[in-house]
């Protein structure tokens, strides 16, 4: 068995805001099947802020904690909070990662990150434009796979 | 909480006649078979009996079992030993791509040290095709390597086809037979094959008991030089409890089998059948009928495996899956890839082997426990809910 922290076997074995919201405001996806882990975000926005935030997740252990974990640490933000919350955070929340689930199942940032700026290009907002309103994306958003 | 082990080809209990058998020469049997003294003879014996039950057990000839530690070893010595004893003979070697990885990995060694590579494809069941092997043949072949089940998804492959095809072309013929010996009837002398790999933990014996089965006409060099320990083959003095282990387990299993193998493909079978009737989204992999009596392996659609598994583990049941996550290179499966299962079927795969302590009343508690957990992961399944919406979109 891998070497899960209690927080993340917390959050695997009662994962938080399961679901898809109906309409999101913003909808992210990472992930495929062929590295095993996908994870779809949806958000609904309300003054600014992420009022609710569903995700669905194919994965393992790791990928469906981390899921969880962003979903709790993302609910109520200002969208520039929430843009801010990173990969590396979201480990240190759920008291570590195995090292080697770090990159694969670590993305929930990742299609968070996704959900807004999908929500700010419906407002007519481009990423490059969220850049000079919120200042740089944390640097693991770079790190969005294709 | 009921604790059900699934995973035996992982490890599994010792049987108690076993464990009995190996305690003495921890103790009061402790002398080194190669002693000129007489602290040696008690274990020297009760080695060359544990050599003659591991070979009756394939109907091999006792100065023909050379001990390892492992069956990874085995088929090492075998390959590396066979080669260097064959280099003049050429540069070429067959294999399968679902070969157990102690084989695949040196094989890409010996790739780059130059020497030719066939791996043969299989089918959507994993069977090598005995044409496809004669096809490949060159004269500068030198050895066949191909396992004779597969641990994964419990293939039986042709063995006798496949001996038979390379036999007809002077090629040596090695065969992983870990997961299948001690579970099927293998007979080492009619089947013809020179070198034959098995695993003593895989039929009730202690983990690091393993044998080469080097048939009297085949040559090969030791990979481990030193003493003249297993005639020169392996050096170094003997592990004699564990081989013992070995010994008693052999015999067992020789005593044993053909009840063994009725016994655990009728639980197998209801296992199966449970499964298949209760849970939704299942997909059996392997060979529907040509398979390992201990093992089954199914994908479960839109879920991953180590979620499944850690659920599972949760519940008490013990599993082992072919999926990316559960392996430590993150890499899912080479054998459910090399039988052409999709990436999401491969990441959903769960593989089940039976043991001796596995009974049919534990059969309606595995299946509610997979069904419930499988229920729950699909609810949460992004895949799921595509497969959802596109029913609706065509009804």
């Amino acid at each position: 068995m891998p070497d899960y922290s209690d927080k993340v076997m917390d959050h695997f074995s009662n994962p938080r805001n399961i679901g898809e919201i109906n309409e999101p405001d913003g909808l992210g996806e990472v992930g495929n099947p062929v590295c095993g882990d996908m994870m779809k975000f949806t958000i609904k926005v309300k003054d600014n802020r992420i009022e609710d935030v569903k995700y669905l997740t194919f994965g393992c252990g790791a990928a469906i904690a981390v899921s969880s974990m962003v979903s709790e640490m993302a609910k109520g933000k200002t969208l520039e909070e929430a843009l801010k919350i990173s990969n590396k955070q979201v480990a240190e929340e759920l008291g570590g990662l195995p090292g080697n689930k770090m990159h694969c199942s670590n993305l929930g940032a990742d299609a968070l990150h996704k959900a807004i700026e999908d929500y700010m290009e419906k407002q007519g907002v481009k990423a490059e434009s969220a850049l000079s309103i919120f200042g740089p994306f944390p640097a693991d958003l770079g790190e969005v796979i294709s | 909480m009921k604790k059900i082990n699934l995973d035996n080809a992982a490890a599994s209990p010792l049987e108690p006649a076993v464990l009995e058998a190996m305690l003495p020469f921890f103790t009061e049997h402790f002398g080194n078979p190669s002693s000129g003294h007489e602290l040696g003879n008690v274990p020297r014996k009760a080695l060359e009996e544990a050599r003659a039950s591991v070979a009756r057990l394939i109907n091999a000839e006792p100065r023909e079992i050379i001990f390892t530690a492992s069956a990874s070893e085995a088929n090492n010595l075998a390959i590396k030993g066979l080669i260097a004893a064959n280099r003049v003979k050429g540069n070429h070697i067959i294999s399968s791509v679902v070969e157990h990885f102690s084989v695949l990995n040196q094989l890409k060694t010996l790739e780059k040290e130059g020497f030719a590579v066939t791996l043969l494809p299989v089918d959507q069941y994993g069977l090598v095709n005995p044409e496809q092997l004669d096809q490949a043949i060159t004269d500068k072949t030198i050895l066949v390597s191909i396992q004779a089940a597969n641990p994964e998804i419990g293939t039986i492959q042709p063995l006798d086809d496949l001996v038979k095809v390379a036999e007809s072309k002077g090629v040596p013929f090695h065969t992983d037979a870990a997961a299948a010996v001690g579970w099927t009837h293998l007979d080492a002398k009619k089947t013809g094959v020179a070198l034959l790999s098995l695993a003593g933990d895989q039929f009730g014996g202690p983990k690091g008991s393993a044998a080469l089965y080097v048939s009297k006409k085949t040559r090969i060099r030791p990979l481990i030089e030193g003493g003249i320990q297993e005639r020169g083959l392996r050096a170094g003095t003997e592990n004699v409890p564990i081989l013992v282990g070995l010994g008693m387990a052999a015999k067992l299993a020789a005593e044993t089998l053909a009840e063994r193998v009725k016994k655990s493909s009728i639980l197998r079978d209801q296992l199966k059948e449970s499964l298949i009737n209760n849970v939704p989204y299942l997909h059996l992999n392997g060979h529907p009928e040509q398979r390992l009596p201990h093992n089954l392996n199914f994908s479960v659609e839109f879920v991953e495996g180590e979620a499944l598994l850690l659920r599972l583990n949760m519940a008490g049941i013990y599993v082992s899956s072919g999926s990316s996550c559960t392996s430590q290179a993150l890499k899912s499966s080479h054998v459910l890839s090399a039988i052409g299962l999709p990436p999401e079927l491969a990441q959903g795969s769960l593989l089940f082997t039976l043991g001796r302590q596995n009974s049919a009343d534990e059969i309606p508690y595995i299946t509610d426990q997979l069904n419930s957990v499988a229920d729950l992961l699909r609810k949460m399944s992004p895949l799921y809910h595509q497969y959802l919406k596109e029913v609706q979109n065509n009804a």
